[in-house]
């Protein structure tokens, strides 16, 4: 009896989001009178698993995993979940993620639900509350397979502090080679970039920045506040900005801590997809853009003229707070 | 070649989302109901390869009679039939099972399936459907180019994208980049006077068993009203984002 968490890592570091799903998997277990195991894939140190409350790591080690597949990596999950005789596997919502976690459900014939948002309603029946149309509301689903798989919606939980020393195993799955039927050829990824997935920040634009010329600014007042850049459905499908900044509801979504829009008036769809985040600071010339319904703080105005002195005052702001 | 692509029939983006029957369910009262736009992507790819290299498309959905009229709209684009398996979507396991049959049964070399549906965003029934049938799958599709037996993938991922290589048959989940918004096509008078004679094959379900069942449905808390800054007094807005919010 376990409950299993596969613990992600990018750059020889766990990723906070496996942090995210140690602490949300201990407070789980600690209901359910049960331990914590995470599942690492090529990762040295994961000395951080023990802080955050994993009481056993499976260290698996293999060159053949060095690229992402999900066939692979879920069979590792599964055989890891299976020598644990874990009831519980926690995945996070990050791409690579959301991909694996079917095959994992599949194989270990577990009901899955994704975006889960909050510690389970009941474990006994197996309750989780998760968001659905678009986070326009939230689900409650029952899971009621013996196993579950659960995906943790990012930036929902928090992390939890536990310290405990680590306790690692060598773990050696069998692979074979229908596993590796999908092959990476190649990996086109900006370096020295904060992706939208990972952001605490970030700062979006629309059609209000009148051109892809002006899109400095946006770019200056989120490097100011090491956030990523993202913009409004219009912009992407115009072409000002490449797709993979487009957020909304058949975007990218967002959950970060702080979410800035500037010139977006606020679609339905474009809210859909960025509700999740915490807090909501809009900047537009109309005062009856939608976007002030929902965000937390407004500044009425013109982007050429606020987005400049906001860099400013926030480069000041940095300089004396660091 | 055969393609399969995989429909759901979900609220328009534009929807207001309301509960009726105690929030057990979702309230369809007014709502418009459309192509799955992460769907729609794949089926207009699916229409690209059958005019540019020779396939066959066709469409499925596991739903109500009441989807008929999406399959419908999907004939119109360009597919060739449409197979409706007479069953209440309810749980994604359950989805993929029955569209695992489908796919086995019909022989499929290629499968579309949008990433995920807009109504429940479980983001399950592709991987399920790779997962039961045991073939190659690559999901957040973003490209597709099929040589003979190989297929070369673009997959996005967090920060870029993967070049993949693999082989039919294989199982995609589709999203925008797939082809561009541009290139989604809008049903012309003639296509839609010959959807209409297109075959439809109602099959029904196989098994009744599900992994999971929503059991309530709640919106989100009202949202307070938004506090005001004064453009000339951007330090404030700073200052709250720092000492209210802690967000910076």
């Amino acid at each position: 009896m376990s409950i299993l968490i596969y613990a992600e890592s990018a750059d020889g570091k766990i990723k906070k989001v496996a942090l995210e799903l140690a602490s949300y998997a201990k407070k789980v277990a600690a209901s359910m009178g049960t331990s914590v195991t995470a599942v690492t894939i090529n990762n040295s140190d994961n000395s951080a698993l023990a802080a955050y409350g994993v009481d056993k790591v499976l260290k698996v080690s293999n060159d053949k995993l060095n690229n992402f597949s999900a066939k692979a990596y879920s069979d590792v999950i599964v055989q890891a979940a299976k020598k644990e005789g874990a009831q519980i596997v926690l995945v996070s919502s990050s791409t690579d993620s959301i991909y694996l976690a079917p095959l994992v459900a599949v194989a270990l014939e577990a009901g899955y639900a994704s975006n889960v948002v909050e510690l389970p309603i009941s474990t006994s029946p197996f309750q989780v509350k998760r968001t659905a149309f678009s986070n326009k509301a939230f689900n409650f689903t029952e899971i009621s397979t013996p196993i579950k798989v659960l995906g943790i919606a990012k930036n929902s939980f928090g992390l939890i502090e536990h310290s405990a020393p680590l306790n690692e195993e060598v773990f050696a799955p069998t692979l074979n080679d229908a596993d590796f039927g999908v092959k990476v050829e190649s990996v086109e990824k900006v370096s020295g970039k904060v992706t939208i997935a990972d952001a605490e920040i970030v700062v979006s634009a629309g059609r209000g920045m009148k051109g892809p010329e002006n899109w400095g600014l946006i770019e200056e007042l989120a490097s100011v506040l090491g956030a990523a850049t993202a913009c409004s459905k219009p912009v992407s499908d115009i072409g000002w900005r490449p797709h993979s900044e487009h957020v909304g509801q058949t975007g990218k979504p967002v959950a970060s801590n702080l979410y800035i829009a500037v010139g977006i008036s606020g679609a339905i769809q474009h809210i859909a997809g960025i509700n999740s985040s915490k807090v909501k600071v809009v900047i537009n010339t109309d005062p009856e853009a939608p976007f002030f319904k929902v965000a937390d703080y407004g500044v009425v105005g013109d982007a050429f003229t606020i987005v400049p002195q906001l860099i400013e005052k926030l480069k000041a702001f940095k300089a004396s707070n660091s | 070649m055969k393609i399969l692509v995989c429909i759901s029939h979900v609220p328009d983006t534009t929807s207001k989302i309301n509960f009726t029957n105690g929030d057990s369910e979702f309230d369809t009262n007014g709502v418009q109901f459309v192509i799955n736009p992460n769907d729609e992507f794949g089926l207009t790819r699916a229409i690209w390869f059958k005019e540019q290299q020779g396939a066959s498309v066709t469409v499925v959905n596991v739903g109500g009679a009441d989807a008929e009229a999406t399959l419908r709209k999907a004939l119109a684009i360009g597919a060739d039939e449409a197979i409706r398996v007479n069953a209440n979507p309810s749980d994604g396991m359950f989805v993929a099972k029955q569209l695992a049959a489908v796919v086995i049964n019909g022989g499929y070399d290629l499968v579309i399936a949008g990433k995920e549906s807009l109504d429940y965003n479980g983001g399950m029934v592709p991987g399920m459907l790779a997962g039961l049938i045991g073939c190659n799958f690559v999901n957040a599709c973003v490209g597709i180019e099929v040589n003979g037996n190989d297929a070369k993938v673009t997959r996005e991922i967090d920060g870029g994208k993967e070049i993949i290589s693999t082989s039919l048959p294989l199982i995609v989940g589709g999203q925008k980049g797939i082809v561009e918004e541009k290139d989604l096509r809008i049903p012309n008078m003639r296509g839609i006077m010959m959807a209409r004679t297109k075959v439809l094959t109602i099959v029904e379900p196989t098994g009744d068993a599900v992994a999971t069942k929503a059991i309530k449905f709640e919106k989100p808390a009202a949202k307070s009203t938004v506090k005001l800054i004064n453009p000339d007094n951007l330090d404030e807005l700073i200052n709250l984002l720092h000492n209210e919010a802690k967000v910076i």
